[in-house]
């Protein structure tokens, strides 16, 4: 029962409960343990990836063990080209995210632990194949989260804790609402069973799961509840509030893997399962989307706080991938699965430098006093990954970003024109936000006059002190190479998509996403 | 299995090397600037090399290549390979080499070379000079990206790529705020117009399925999907071809700083010089003509017959007239050298494109090239009289470099006479001349060759009163001025020297070059019998005149001027209006700048009082229910409660006193109840069996 799938989450979790056991005093014990759970949880995802079986495809690693068989509930995971790739993305960004904590020194054994529980549940949500499994593990994220936040986060934490953690939690009871629905639908008809691969409308069997009615009322549920936690337009504020209120790791996991893993239940829950309530309800939620692009590049124009700006670029990168994901097109759907984990890598590597290259150095993130410190001139190592990484987020070719956009747009001209317009425009804001952050952050000219600022007083006291390169302590051994690792899977996803495009369009093949974009299409 | 891998090879090599030489210095620190820039200049000379290789093979068949004989349909070699594969979609990147692919390479090389050694000069004190370098190596393996592409997506990667470098280079010195507001500037204008580029290609894949130019008989510049493409309806009247062409029309527009889309070219002038010699007058913003010349098929697609043009076409001549003229205009009331140069680069993009508009994008080929070599020699020009004036860019301030810097002024004069197009002797002439004689036959209307015939008659005016003002009179200057080194007079003596010969193969006697670009050079002849030709007379003579006019009103007026600008008093209002660049910035500023602010606003506004607000509301109206039922609970439950557990406690007191309230008895509670449980349980189980 023990495999190395189940490893992704077990390893971390048992080392989270040792954390827990470690004496409090404990200072460098913790962050190695956490290292170690995430990079083996990480070196196991990279192995089961290259062990998988491309040719034969479907699920694999499966285990299955009956649990509580009267409900249709059993331990059942496994992972196809979707779940492998945002498990590589849980581990990839979870270690990046133990090296740019490396300086936590407040209770660091129950940060650690309560982070590798975040790690864990998600890595637990990316392999159940069981709905009431994936639901435990989704549940199981959402606490540590709240601690985390609420414990180590910076601006206004418990306030956006509280917020995030009320918002996931109107989110996970609309889940447990269309969980105990479809439960009983199946039920009443005789069928017992969890088993999301059991439940899809194409194991005839069970074909006559929900009638199309049903999924009617059922879908909007189902995906609501999933899609607030990817950041779904007007469901969406707690997103910016909470990862600025986030501790640096915090706010990469929530970037890099939380809002995924909404995205990813909406795909294999109410997308998987509804497919009538797919067709009906596909316009309004792609709208959503869309609008999502262009309100959070918008929005992030307007904000003075840099991790503010950050945070509104996750909604729209977010809404490429409902809208992606709602074009049913095979492009789109591929495109919005690699969107999923070229935004984890490049949003976990923008809150990376903004929370701890700079925040922890000038503790500011005030744009308008930013601009004022010449920050290249002080950390040209956070300044060029910075710059890398909003390249990257405005869809720059080389990058990951690019091959995401261009599948999501081509899938959207393929059953969803009209949106073209609102995707391409909030392309073009998205670039005009980022490089406008991009300057005032780093590359702006710090003899300018104070009289044009509003906030002259402030300004005396932190920033007119002439901050000289001696001030700032120096880019750590670990933020280099956890931004470099970082920057490689962005670089070389943008150069090689096709490593990761082939399992995940394989995955997403011969299912009844191909008769459904037929029949839109047509 | 390849075909030709030597030819692949060599066409890889362009953008290749630059490409290692950018890997390989970007690791290297700013005291190793030498090698940076070593390592550039070596990877250009051995892609110059290529290029030139490349140009060769298509001269005849050489016995160093064992190639098929060119005839005039053959001499295309294209290698496709696919990218990115999803289900039936295919995303290709494929490479062309074709006598177009050849000639632009090995201008785009050997003009990137020269201003490599022209920047070892010109760069030698900047204390960010290996970066300088690093960025100039990546910028010429994107834009040979554009040359070689066979595929729209490999144009589009590399076209983001050049527009990515111009924005690192405008913006290499981000201290100057002027500098860090030209290269957003710069990004964000040309980003809006390539998506447009980009929807096309978006349209382009979906309707035909492939991205290729051409794949045997099945690229989109062949016969069977033009002919599909055209005879489809898109919208209205118009055709598929035309509404692709049309929207990848706006993406070249944007990079070849078309009216109104221009704005961004003169602020661009804010980078260094070398950067604006190669990316913003020779190179990258000749790319979007480059494009609508290799797309011309896909232009001219659905011509009814030969007297009509289709609409992108006319779209794009009427552009293009528009440009030459608008830009030479501005030019006038500019003071700054490199911008009235950037102004007469938008004017000569505008020549470029009326040229392919009015059907003859070999013509457009032809001064694109001579436009690359004479362009960047001026600019390098510029660049000799900035270093030598320690800085100043103003032409009011300069005066008199003809004695101080003796050579820049001789190559700065060629260079002029070339743009201005002195006739017979310098190349722009003729390459000029083509374009008119072309505009002049174009069926629709004779008003865009008419608007280019002034636009003529203004760049001769334009460039003589700089090179007047500038070089000639006093000196006004409050440095002293002084010759720039070899290193850099150079490189601009080979841009003049090419731009000298280049001269010799354009004329009608023996059009050398274009029968080489049209593939046909084998049945090439002197002719001296062509400078009769009734047609090339009448726009020639017509040409000559204008231009001669052009010089000698400037020289009339701008000899004695001793920097005072006498149009400003002349023309009043109308020349403030020049000088303020119509006002065309400030419309944009106004209109989009401040409608997307405004949106901005608004979505902020929306998140912080509507969503933010509800919730926040949803959460004070959750508290005062939850103080609600808290008061009740107070006060009625609670007192009930109260009132119970009164009784309770006394009841328990009384109880407690039983069992006396050890645990050890209060487990054996626990376990008569337990025990009770079961029992039932069993009876449950033996009544239902």
């Amino acid at each position: 029962m023990i495999t190395i799938l189940s490893g992704c989450y077990l390893l971390p979790l048992a080392i989270a409960v040792i954390l827990l056991l470690l004496p409090k005093n404990a200072q460098s014990a913790p962050k190695w343990l956490a290292l170690l759970a995430t990079s083996s949880s990480f070196l196991f995802a990279l192995y089961l990836f290259f062990i998988y079986d491309r040719i034969t495809g479907g699920f694999q690693f499966v285990t299955r063990k009956p649990w509580l068989s009267e409900l249709g509930i059993s331990y059942w995971i496994g992972v196809d080209g979707i779940s492998l790739s945002l498990l590589l993305l849980n581990g990839l960004v979870g270690l990046a995210g133990v090296l740019f904590s490396w300086n936590v020194t407040e209770k660091p054994n129950l940060f650690f632990s309560l982070y590798l529980l975040v790690v864990a549940g998600a890595a637990g949500v990316f392999q159940a194949l069981d709905f009431f499994i994936l639901f435990v593990f989704y549940e199981l994220v959402i606490v540590p989260k709240y601690l985390l936040i609420a414990g180590w986060g910076s601006t206004r934490r418990e306030y956006g804790a509280m917020k995030l953690t009320m918002y996931s939690a109107a989110g996970s009871a609309f889940v447990l609402l269309g969980m105990v629905a479809i439960w009983a639908l199946g039920a009443s008809r005789g069928i017992v069973t969890m088993g999301l691969p059991d439940m899809l409308p194409s194991a005839s069997e069970y074909s006559n799961f929900t009638t199309p009615k049903e999924q009617l009322w059922l879908f909007p549920i189902l995906f609501t509840g999933f899609a607030v936690l990817a950041g779904l337009w007007p469901l969406h504020t707690w997103a910016p509030t909470g990862h600025v209120a986030a501790p640096t790791a915090g706010s990469m996991l929530l970037a890099g893997v939380v809002m995924k893993l909404g995205a990813y239940g909406a795909l294999r829950v109410p997308m998987s399962l509804l497919p009538h309530g797919l067709e009906a309800w596909r316009w309004f939620f792609a709208f959503l989307g869309a609008i999502g692009i262009i309100a959070g590049a918008l929005a992030a124009m307007r904000q003075q706080d840099l991790k503010f700006v950050v945070g509104y670029s996750s909604i729209a990168h977010m809404g490429f991938v409902i809208v992606g994901l709602m074009t049913l097109s095979p492009s789109g759907l591929s495109g919005a699965v690699f969107q999923m984990v070229s935004h984890g890598i490049i949003g976990a590597l923008l809150f990376a430098v903004v929370g701890r290259m700079i925040y922890e150095r000038t503790h500011t993130r005030n744009l308008q006093i930013l601009e004022q410190l010449g920050l290249s001139q002080h950390l040209p190592f956070a300044a060029g990954t910075f710059l890398l990484a909003s390249l990257a987020s405005m869809g720059m070719p080389g990058f990951s970003g690019f091959v995401a956009e261009i599948c999501i747009l081509f899938g959207t001209w393929q059953t969803m024109p009209i949106l073209l317009i609102l995707a391409g425009l909030g392309a073009a804001f998205t670039v005009a936000f980022t490089l406008i952050a991009l300057k005032r952050s780093f590359f702006d000219t710090p003899q300018k006059t104070s009289t044009q600022l509003q906030e002259p007083q402030e300004l005396s006291k932190e920033a007119t002190p002439q901050l000289k390169k001696e001030k700032f302590q120096k880019i750590t051994k670990p933020e280099i190479i956890g931004a470099l690792l970082l920057l490689a899977a962005t670089i070389l996803l943008g150069l090689a998509p096709g490593i990761l495009m082939g399992p995940i369009t394989e995955s997403l093949h011969g299912n009844y996403f191909e008769a459904l974009f037929q029949e839109v299409t047509k | 299995m390849v075909n030709y891998p030597h030819l692949l090879f060599l066409t890889l090599t362009l953008p290749l090397c630059p490409l290692l030489a950018f890997a390989l210095s970007l690791w290297l620190p700013q005291k190793a600037w030498r090698i940076s820039a070593t390592l550039a200049i070596l990877g250009q000379l051995l892609a110059t090399i290529a290029a030139a290789a490349l140009f060769w093979i298509f001269l005849s068949p050489s016995p160093l290549f064992t190639s098929p004989p060119h005839t005039s349909e053959t001499s295309r070699y294209y290698w496709n390979f696919v990218w990115l594969q999803l289900e039936s979609i295919q995303f290709p990147i494929a490479f062309l080499l074709d006598p177009i692919t050849a000639a632009m390479g090995l201008m785009v090389a050997t003009v990137s070379l020269l201003v490599f050694i022209f920047s070892l000069g010109y760069m030698a004190d900047d204390p960010n000079s290996g970066k300088f370098f690093t960025y100039l190596s990546l910028f010429t393996a994107a834009m040979q990206g554009v040359v070689i592409s066979n595929s729209l997506l490999l144009t589009f990667i590399s076209w983001e790529l050049v527009g990515l470098c111009s924005y690192l280079l405008i913006g290499f010195w981000h201290q100057k705020p002027a500098a860090a507001a030209a290269a957003k500037k710069a990004f964000l204008v040309t980003r809006f117009a390539d998506i447009g580029f980009f929807l096309g290609i978006l349209w382009m894949q979906a309707a035909t399925g492939t991205l290729l130019l051409y794949n045997n008989g099945h690229g989109i510049l062949e016969t069977d999907m033009l002919n599909g493409l055209s005879s489809t309806l898109a919208f209205g009247t118009i055709t598929l071809s035309n509404a692709i062409a049309l929207l990848i029309f706006l993406g070249a527009a944007g990079k070849s700083g078309q009216f109104p889309l221009h704005i961004w070219l003169p602020d661009a002038m804010e980078g260094p010089t070398p950067v604006s010699a190669l990316i913003h007058a020779a190179t990258m913003v000749a790319a979007g003509v480059y494009l609508v010349i290799r797309l011309f098929p896909l232009f001219n697609a659905a011509q009814i017959s030969p007297t009509d043009s289709t609409l992108p076409l006319s779209v794009v001549t009427w552009v293009g007239a528009t440009t030459a003229l608008f830009a030479a205009l501005l030019a006038i009331g500019q003071y700054d050298i490199k911008r009235i140069l950037a102004y007469s680069t938008i004017s000569q993009l505008g020549f470029m494109m009326l040229a392919v508009g009015v059907g003859a994008p070999i013509a457009g080929l032809l001064h694109l090239l001579a436009h690359g070599i004479f362009k960047a020699l001026l600019f390098l020009g510029a660049g000799s009289v900035i270093h030598g004036c320690n800085g100043e860019q103003d032409i009011r301030l300069m005066g008199g470099l003809r004695k101080s810097m003796p050579l820049t002024f001789l190559l700065y004069l060629i260079g002029t006479l070339s743009l201005a197009g002195f006739p017979i002797l310098f190349c722009g002439f003729w390459t000029k001349e083509s374009i008119f004689h072309a505009a002049h036959s174009w069926p629709l209307s004779q008003v865009p060759y008419l608007l280019a015939s002034f636009a003529a008659f203004l760049t001769a005016f334009y460039m003589i009163r700089q090179n007047a003002t500038a070089f000639s009179g006093t000196s006004r200057s409050l440095h002293h001025p002084h010759e720039s080194p070899p290193v850099m007079i150079i490189p601009m003596a080979f841009l003049a020297a090419l731009s000298l010969i280049l001269n010799l193969f354009l004329t009608p006697a023996w059009p050398w070059l274009e029968f080489y670009l049209e593939r046909k050079i084998s049945s090439l002849h002197f002719n001296p019998s062509a400078f009769a030709n009734p047609e090339f007379l009448s726009t020639a003579i017509l040409s000559s005149c204008l231009t001669l006019g052009g010089i000698i009103s400037a020289l009339l007026i701008y000899l004695r001027a001793r920097g005072k600008e006498p149009l400003s008093s002349f023309l009043g209002p109308i020349y403030s209006a020049l000088e303020n660049r119509l006002w065309v910035d400030e419309f944009f500023r106004l209109v989009l700048v401040k409608s997307a602010q405004a949106l901005s606003c608004l979505f902020a506004a929306a998140d912080s009082f509507i969503f933010q607000g509800s919730v926040v509301a949803i959460a004070k109206l959750a508290t005062i229910f939850a103080k609600i039922v808290d008061f009740i609970d107070q006060f009625f439950v609670n007192l009930w409660f109260d009132v119970i557990c009164g009784g309770m406690k006394d009841w328990g007191t009384s109880l407690a006193r039983i069992s006396g309230g050890r645990a050890s008895s209060q487990l054996r509670f626990l376990a008569a109840g337990l025990a009770a449980l079961l029992a039932w349980l069993l009876f449950v189980l033996v009544v239902q069996a």
